[in-house]
């Protein structure tokens, strides 16, 4: 099946999805064409209105201005560049890591299992931010170990949830019968058990990508994250909330902005994991 | 049954030597942050010469395996020690803000964790049809905004705009609609997030086994939607299901602490970011205990509810693989 | 620079009867007869699950409030920095400002009833002083030799060397009078007007009126309840759902917003507080005075206090003291942002390329990465690399703060002109680890040494004038703002002129307003 192919038999859901992830790609590639100010540009006063408000002084802006009178939109298109970058590495690394680590438990059992698993306890013992805490104020609050810290936090919740449903599908038949058939623990990881569990774990990644941009607020939230004045959504959030005590809309924008493009990932995840699997529901 | 006992020892012997791990681990993290109890307490204002005074009466000038010697031997005979910070006995620190936690968290679990699951069930009975799709998309925008949003934002529809809920959870009258009131925000706050992520992983978790031989067997036997989701596909989801619900308890119990912030609930997770800032050490131990604890005793209960809930892994050969 | 408004600060010497001329606060309710009555609820941004009653250990403002609910000092110090009689009604120095003798108030009881003596000042003065105390206020009564009674209602202080501005420093917060011998702080006990009821560390607490006070007019709510609200969003629906009456440290960019509603009212005032990037004069490349003055010159001040400040705050002048202090001098000319200027003294200084680090972290005060990036932009017109590293918030007093060359730094304020300049600009203050500049200017030493002991104002108005000027020009303080206090109150509530050494009145809130 060629991808055009898919396309045309894609239902209305995931064209939605899949037109979703094209915009916030296209924005991501093209972020100084597409946005009208600059990244940090002031171009009016605090929280000052945008098309709903004619009246709204200074230049025209489509979405308003944000606590220090930069522009929104424009925010939110330079933000769509960090925040997507952000969030799909740090995602990857934890699924790669979380995955593999979790099939290889489930499958080889005994001893692995036992280790990986007290690990896995031992991490996810400690509260998630007291974690972060810890490390970011030990390590220095950088990018890199921004992303390696939720990445190693996420795996575990990975790690758990793919080696739930490892266990249940190695308890059957079928995986016995690779095992009598004398096939190594990488081919059963890959061939007979990962497929068996892409849907529960498509899901979770579609969770995941997005709870990355809002730890990352939330470490904002207590003083950590991002550091401004990088424009990313989850610290516009942060930045912003302030406002809507005062019924004033401006931090609904880029927390949309990361619900939106929730939703269009897992639309579009929705599709290609039921594709994947062939349980596409005929009825 | 025997099988299971064992495993349940092991588990509770594994668990308690992962507590000490852990408290090894947070005194030697929390070591290693840059400067001392002493030095966090007198801030801008410390002088060599009061910073000495201070750690003296604090025994900081002992060295840290001694100390730790010193923590552990009182946590033996069941004493959490003094706080660092205000010298007033940890037990007493901790034991309200214990329950302040406990209370949220059981209001919070005892609405969202039947809710979640019993959405993601409906969910999969009328999967791909309007119930479906509504929940589907409100539980992604449930999760996908950070939880002190949803928390101003509903602050500003209750509390400013109807002037219904009160902003603020701190209350000094304890009578129980007094109390429910006062909780009524957090819960909610905390509740929308976790309906979303249980209803999805629920949903996600029967979808899983719908493809199943014997799935397919029950629907060409004429099996309604309702029989082929509950009593076929359901039961052989639940280890997963298990697990989400556990995960989500432990993180009503344990990750609040943003939300005690916001709605100024003077809960353990506060406590605990407060004494990691001041460096008090045995504060932050004893709040740490008492999270691997509560996580490791949930965790227990998973397994334990996963192996009763699948026939297969009960069965002896199984068991040997797993031990 | 505009003056403020501010009248000028009147002579501290002899307290009883001193009488302000004060006005001219933005924002203030008119002053009526006090009314009885009311609880008071108050929301506190800066507390610490650390606070205690221990009067040697008071680091945030919601211990500050608290103390000062349940006790009292010798001296208060006034709206306007001017010196009211407390529990003290009056004192005298002698001619050489050595021997101070204060005169006890008559008919003070404690709350279990015990009269206050000359006894229980001694043993509050002693706490500090003590060996091996742990005390923040312990260097500042290091000029103490001897505390004695004088009869039944007098104390007398021997001090190693004169000092004029000493009946000011028995106002600071941990000069509290607890009764002798007290070591158990935790039972609050004080003269204050409010008797302790409740304190959970970094919760709340709560304080019932002290019946038997003996201030007229003060002390006037039934109860007075402090919570702990860390966020200032929560703060700000707190005030607006009616849950507290009033809070401090508003957020600057809602202020326009909380105006809107008719309920609440912002109290504006200017502070002693400033904010500052200082380098260190003993190291490299800030040995050159022509490093330190392209520095000073290539930060444009208005810019940051618009921006960072959001408007609340005024200009510094590269000298700690702002009008809010006694001995302010507004003739210096201010100091404004000069790319030319900064290359030429770089010229001058052979550094043509300079490239500094600027260490910085929230911890100062909120909003100082964005200064530090602002500042960045503004130094690198002027040919100068900032390089901002942004270092950890837990620990940056202990380990960059006064170690690193160049950092960001907040004083609040400090008593008098001479507390400040002795601590932060002088050899004494190398010694207790407050210079952060490491100035050590023989001159300046000598002025801060002389103009302590000098009774003539005059006089004084003159050393440290020359003061200001020598670290203005010469000083290692890159001083850009001075900020304003914003507390949001109920309408409902009452008070007089608004103190500005410390948020909400001085953190006296609670003894000085009323419900109108």
């Amino acid at each position: 099946m060629t991808g055009v192919m898919a396309l045309r038999m894609a239902p209305l859901s995931a064209r939605i999805g899949l037109a979703i992830v094209a915009l916030y790609l296209f924005c991501l590639l093209f972020a100084p064409l597409v946005a009208p100010y600059g990244e940090t540009e002031i171009v009016g006063g605090p929280w000052a209105g945008g098309f709903w408000d004619p009246a709204a002084e200074g230049p025209a802006t489509l979405l308003g201005t944000d606590h220090l009178g930069r522009d929104v939109l424009s925010r939110l298109i330079y933000g769509a560049r960090n925040s997507i970058t952000l969030a799909l590495l740090t995602t990857t690394l934890s699924f790669l890591t979380g995955t593999i680590l979790g099939l290889l438990a489930a499958v080889r059992g005994g001893v692995v299992d036992q280790v990986l698993g007290r690990l896995v306890d031992l991490v996810m013992a400690f509260p998630t931010l007291i974690f972060a805490l810890l490390v970011l104020a030990v390590a220095g609050s950088t990018l890199p170990v921004l992303i390696g810290v939720i990445a190693l936090l996420d795996a575990t919740r990975v790690f758990r949830i793919a080696r739930a449903a490892a266990m249940d599908v190695a308890a059957q038949d079928f995986v016995e019968v690779a095992r009598l058939r004398g096939e190594g623990t990488g081919w059963i990881m890959r061939r007979e058990i990962l497929p068996n569990i892409v849907v529960p774990l498509a899901a979770e990644f579609g969770l995941r990508f997005c709870f990355v941009f809002l730890f990352i607020a939330t470490l904002s939230f207590i003083g950590l994250g991002i550091q401004p004045p990088t424009a990313d959504w989850g610290s516009m959030v942060r930045e912003n909330a302030a406002a809507i005590s005062f019924g004033i809309l401006m931090p609904l924008f880029p927390a949309g902005a990361i619900a939106l493009l929730t939703i269009g990932i897992n639309l579009v995840i929705d599709w290609a994991a039921a594709g994947h699997h062939g349980v596409s529901d005929e009825r | 049954m025997h099988g299971v006992l064992a495993m349940i020892a092991q588990r509770i012997a594994l668990g308690v030597a992962t507590l000490f791990v852990i408290s090894m681990l947070v005194f030697l993290a929390v070591d290693m942050l840059p400067g001392d109890p002493a030095e966090a307490i007198l801030g801008q204002s410390a002088t060599p010469a009061s910073l000495a005074a201070l750690r003296q009466e604090l025994g900081l000038n002992k060295p840290l395996v001694v100390r730790y010697a010193d923590w552990t031997a009182g946590l033996m005979r069941g004493d959490f020690g003094r706080s660092l910070a205000n010298d007033r006995p940890i037990s007493e620190l901790i034991a309200p803000r214990l329950g302040a936690t406990l209370s949220l968290a059981a209001l919070a679990a005892a609405i969202a964790l039947p809710l979640g699951v019993l959405l993601g069930i409906l969910s999969t009975v009328h999967r791909d049809r309007a119930l479906d799709r509504v929940a589907s998309t409100a539980s992604l925008l449930a999760i996908s905004f950070p939880e002190f949003f949803t928390a101003y934002m509903l602050v500003a529809c209750f509390s400013v705009g109807l002037g219904w809920l009160p902003a603020i959870s701190l209350s000094s009258q304890g009578g129980f609609v007094e109390t429910l009131t006062m909780l009524a925000l957090p819960a909610l706050t905390l509740s929308l997030a976790v309906i979303g992520y249980v209803l999805r992983m629920t949903r996600a978790a029967i979808m899983g086994v719908m493809a199943s031989p014997y799935v397919e067997m029950a629907r060409l036997k004429g099996v309604g939607p309702w029989g082929v989701v509950v009593r076929h596909a359901l039961p052989n989801a639940l280890s997963p299901i298990i697990n989400v619900v556990i995960i989500n308890l432990a993180y009503l119990v344990v990750g609040v602490v943003v939300i005690e912030v916001v709605f100024v609930y003077p809960g353990l997770g506060q406590l605990l970011v407060d004494s990691v800032a001041k460096r008090d050490i045995p504060v932050v131990q004893a709040c740490c205990m008492l999270f691997a604890g509560t996580y490791i005793g949930l965790n227990l209960l998973a397994d334990i509810l996963a192996l009763l809930a699948n026939p297969r892994l009960r069965r002896p050969r199984q068991q040997e693989a797993r031990a | 620079m505009t003056n403020h408004g501010y009248p000028d600060r009147r002579s501290l010497l002899l307290g009883a009867g001193a009488l302000g001329a004060a006005q001219l606060l933005p924002s203030r309710a008119f002053a009526q007869a006090p009314k009885r009555g009311g609880a008071f609820r108050v929301g506190i941004s800066d507390f610490a699950t650390s606070d205690s009653l221990d009067p040697t250990l008071v680091e945030t403002q919601f211990s500050q409030h608290l103390q000062w609910q349940l006790r009292n000092n010798l001296v208060e110090a006034g709206p306007g920095g001017k010196l009211v009689p407390e529990l003290a009604e009056s004192w005298e120095g002698s001619k050489d400002a050595k021997t101070w003798t204060f005169k006890l108030r008559k008919g003070v009881t404690f709350h279990d009833g015990k009269s206050l003596t000359p006894a229980d000042v001694v043993h509050s003065f002693n706490t500090h002083r003590r060996d091996g105390s742990k005390s923040m206020t312990k260097p500042i009564l290091a000029q103490i030799a001897t505390v004695k009674a004088d009869g039944p209602d007098a104390i007398v202080f021997e001090l190693v060397d004169g000092n004029v501005g000493f009946p000011a420093l028995t106002s600071s917060v941990g000069l509290v009078i607890i009764p002798d011998g007290d070591t158990d702080y935790r039972r609050g006990m004080g003269t204050g007007g409010y008797i302790l009821e409740q304190f959970e560390p970094g919760v709340r607490s709560r304080v019932k009126r002290n019946p038997n006070y003996w201030k007229a007019g003060r002390g006037n709510f039934d109860t007075v309840e402090m919570i702990c609200i860390k966020d200032a969003t929560a703060r700000a629906n707190a005030l607006l759902t009616g849950q507290i009456d009033a809070y401090n440290a508003v957020d600057p960019r809602t202020v326009a917003l909380l105006e809107r509603n008719s309920a609440v009212r912002i109290n504006r005032v200017k502070s002693k507080a400033h904010f500052a990037f200082p380098m260190m004069v003993d190291q490299a490349p800030f040995a050159s005075n022509d490093v330190r003055l392209a520095m000073k010159y290539a930060i444009d001040r208005e810019e940051i206090v618009k921006r960072v400040l959001g408007g609340f705050g005024s200009p510094g002048n590269d000298h700690p003291l702002s009008a809010a202090y006694e001995f302010y001098d507004g003739s210096i000319p201010q100091r404004a942002y000069d790319p030319d200027k900064a290359k030429f003294h770089l010229a001058k200084a052979g550094e043509a390329n300079l490239r500094v680090q600027l260490h910085v972290s929230e911890t100062p005060f909120a909003g100082a990465t964005d200064a530090a990036v602002l500042f960045k932009a503004h130094a690198a017109k002027a040919g100068i690399t900032v390089d901002v590293a942004k270092e950890p918030e837990d620990g940056y007093w202990s380990s960059v703060w006064n170690k690193k060359p160049l950092c960001t730094s907040r004083w609040s304020g400090r008593i008098n002109d001479d507390v400040l300049l002795t601590l932060g600009y002088s050899d004494t203050g190398t010694k207790a680890g407050w210079n952060e500049t490491r100035i050590n200017n023989p001159r300046l030493n000598t002025i801060v040494a002389e103009a302590r002991k000098e009774f003539d104002t005059g006089k004084r108005r003159a050393l440290y004038s020359e003061a200001q000027r020598i670290i203005h020009d010469e000083g290692g303080s890159n001083i850009f703002a001075f900020a304003d206090f914003l507390d949001a109150t109920s309408r409902k509530l009452a008070f007089g002129e608004l103190a500005g050494d410390w948020m909400l009145d001085g953190c006296r809130a609670s003894e000085r307003w009323w419900f109108a």
